[in-house]
């Protein structure tokens, strides 16, 4: 019998039910999650102002660069505050 | 092989007195069987045990260690070794047969009257190179914790690794227990010993987990600390190793390896120091990726977002030939006491070339070096890209024989690639890439204090140096680091 070891970290992701799809969006907190890549901020205002015309409240949040993942701090804040969020790639 | 004698196997612990161990095999054993004799009967409570013929020596009822199971718990090299054995514990040994140093060690007097007076010992079986990894695996496997996977009867064994995803499209070595135990042999840290935090699962991972891996990409033993430190230096923030992987961008981690460790571990740093060809560079460099895959979880198309990548996100690990250099290496400019042992990890791209066969004074060639690398990235961007510039022994001849330090070559640098405003904003030369149009009228250099590395590498023919591009550059990219390759 050949054995060899796990090269992996061995672990599995929890799998966790998506939050359920909102109907509408009117009178919901909108997050809009600027990455910090170029022109990000073009995209995101455009789409502020078309939420906000379907009565959605939009919070802006920034991470301060796009190379790293959102601290901590701002996800958990987000998460508190927006029953919905949008991620704003762009270049 | 062990001996069908029916003789109880060596279990019991050790007892009191005098204990021998001993083979047949070797003619020192053989010549002092007598001695032992000689000892029993001089009332000295003694225990033999013989690692290969259990009826030998004759008139001593020895132990059967045909397992080495005894030997190996005492750490026998040679035989015959005499040992002293108080409250169960070792207290004195004997290797070999000298008489007068038998004598003090038993307090008896007149051992072997017709035997030379030494005799060397022979190689104990425990370190025959078979039973040496039998026993390793034996009493060395329980450290470590990482899963068992059993390949089944039929499956092809380079197949069933890719078919686990644990490469990176090359074959690697069965990662055995063996193999494992041999590669910690490498370092003096635990296999247990937390290693660095591995994006982008962000998964602890420890000194085995870096073993398992090192032998996944060929490694050997001594390469070991070298990956341990790249493996630590590229999960430090300043690295930023989850952007790099995640970029769209060309860029992975690219190894300079200084200081006495390169030459020892057999590092190019010569001919073809980039190139294929060298054991040590294919897969120091290598082991850092596959850590990255298997314990971090980062695989291409998954989290590694590369549009086109580079075929250096394989491997891309050299050193610097400090030997042959004019300058301080790269380690020493950043930092490190010269003479130690040293990784630096910069986010690179691929290779390009700086041609320049007719420069024959400093002046001139510094001006094609600068010339080149305004082309990293794009001629028409600044400040967010790094660069190292490999410098090859003959472009670095011109700056010696004309007396330039690697500060002066930096400095002149500095000053020829400080660009104006004018020709890299948007639109400027009919490009649309390209600075904001505010800063029309400034001048902008086009590496950031601290962005271009300079090393010495390469081999003795070719008026050639190369330029390794960097990825977003400073605190919101990556920064190279620089970190000690410890034992």
């Amino acid at each position: 019998m050949r054995v060899v070891l796990d090269p992996t970290s061995e672990t599995s992701p929890v799998s966790r039910a998506r939050a359920s799809r909102p109907a509408d969006l009117a009178g919901k907190v909108v997050g809009l999650l600027d990455i910090s890549k170029p022109r990000g901020d073009v995209f995101l205002d455009r789409l502020a102002e078309r939420l906000t015309a379907r009565g959605a409240r939009v919070e802006r949040y920034r991470k301060p660069t796009f190379t790293k993942p959102a601290p901590a701090d701002l996800r958990a804040e987000i998460a508190v505050h927006c029953e919905v969020v949008i991620e704003a790639l762009a270049d | 092989m062990r001996a069908d004698t029916g003789a109880q196997p060596a279990r019991t612990p050790l007892a009191d007195g005098l204990v021998a161990v001993v083979k047949r095999d070797c003619p020192t054993c053989r010549l002092v069987a007598p001695v032992l004799l000689e000892l029993r009967a001089s009332g000295a409570a003694l225990t033999v045990y013989s690692q290969d013929d259990p009826g030998f020596p004759e008139g001593l009822e020895p132990v059967d260690d045909t397992d080495l199971d005894v030997s190996w718990a005492l750490g026998v090299t040679t035989v015959p070794t005499l040992l002293r054995v108080e409250g169960g514990r070792v207290t004195g040994r004997e290797e070999g047969w000298s008489r007068p140093r038998w004598e003090a060690f038993t307090a008896v007097a007149g051992l072997g009257a017709d035997l030379p007076e030494h005799r060397p010992g022979c190689g104990s079986r425990t370190v025959e190179p078979a039973e040496a990894e039998r026993l390793a695996v034996r009493y060395g496997a329980g450290r470590l914790t990482s899963r068992r996977v059993e390949l089944g009867e039929l499956e092809d064994e380079q197949e069933a690794l890719f078919g686990r995803g644990w490469t990176d499209g090359m074959p690697v070595v069965a990662p055995t227990e063996a193999r494992v135990l041999r590669m910690l042999e490498g370092t003096t840290r635990g296999p247990e010993e937390l290693v660095a935090v591995v994006p982008p699962d962000l998964v602890p991972c420890t000194v085995e987990k870096v073993a398992v891996n090192a032998v996944l990409a060929g490694c050997r033993p001594e390469y070991l600390p070298v990956v341990l430190a790249a493996v630590e230096a590229a999960c430090t923030d300043e690295f930023n190793m989850h952007g790099l992987l995640a970029t769209t961008y060309f860029s992975g981690p690219v190894m300079v390896v200084n200081g006495p460790v390169a030459a020892a571990v057999g590092m190019n740093s010569g001919v073809n120091a980039f190139g294929q060809g060298n054991r040590a560079n294919a897969t120091i460099g290598r082991a850092l990726q596959l850590v990255i895959r298997n314990v971090g979880g980062g695989r291409p198309g998954e989290v590694d977002r590369a549009t086109l990548g580079n075929p250096g996100k394989y491997s891309f690990c050299f050193a610097e030939d400090e030997h042959g250099s004019p300058w301080e290496p790269l380690s020493v400019e950043r930092g490190l006491p010269t003479g130690t042992s040293a990784v630096t990890l910069f986010a690179g791209e691929g290779v390009r070339a700086v041609v320049d066969q007719r420069s024959r004074h400093p002046e001139s060639l510094a001006r094609s070096f600068a010339a080149c690398l305004r082309g990293v990235a794009h001629p028409k961007l600044a400040l967010a890209f790094d660069a190292l510039l490999v410098v090859s022994p003959e472009h670095a001849r011109v700056f010696a024989e004309a007396g330039w330090s690697k500060a002066r070559l930096r400095q002149e640098l500095d000053e020829l690639l400080t660009l104006p405003g004018d020709e890299l904003v948007q639109g400027a030369a009919g490009i649309a890439e390209g600075l904001p149009a505010a800063l029309a009228g400034t001048t902008l250099p086009k590496f950031r204090p601290g962005g271009l590395l300079i090393v010495h590498a390469g081999g003795t023919a070719g008026l050639f140096s190369a330029i390794i591009g960097g990825w977003v550059s400073g605190p919101s990219g990556s920064q190279p680091v620089t970190w000690e390759v410890r034992t």
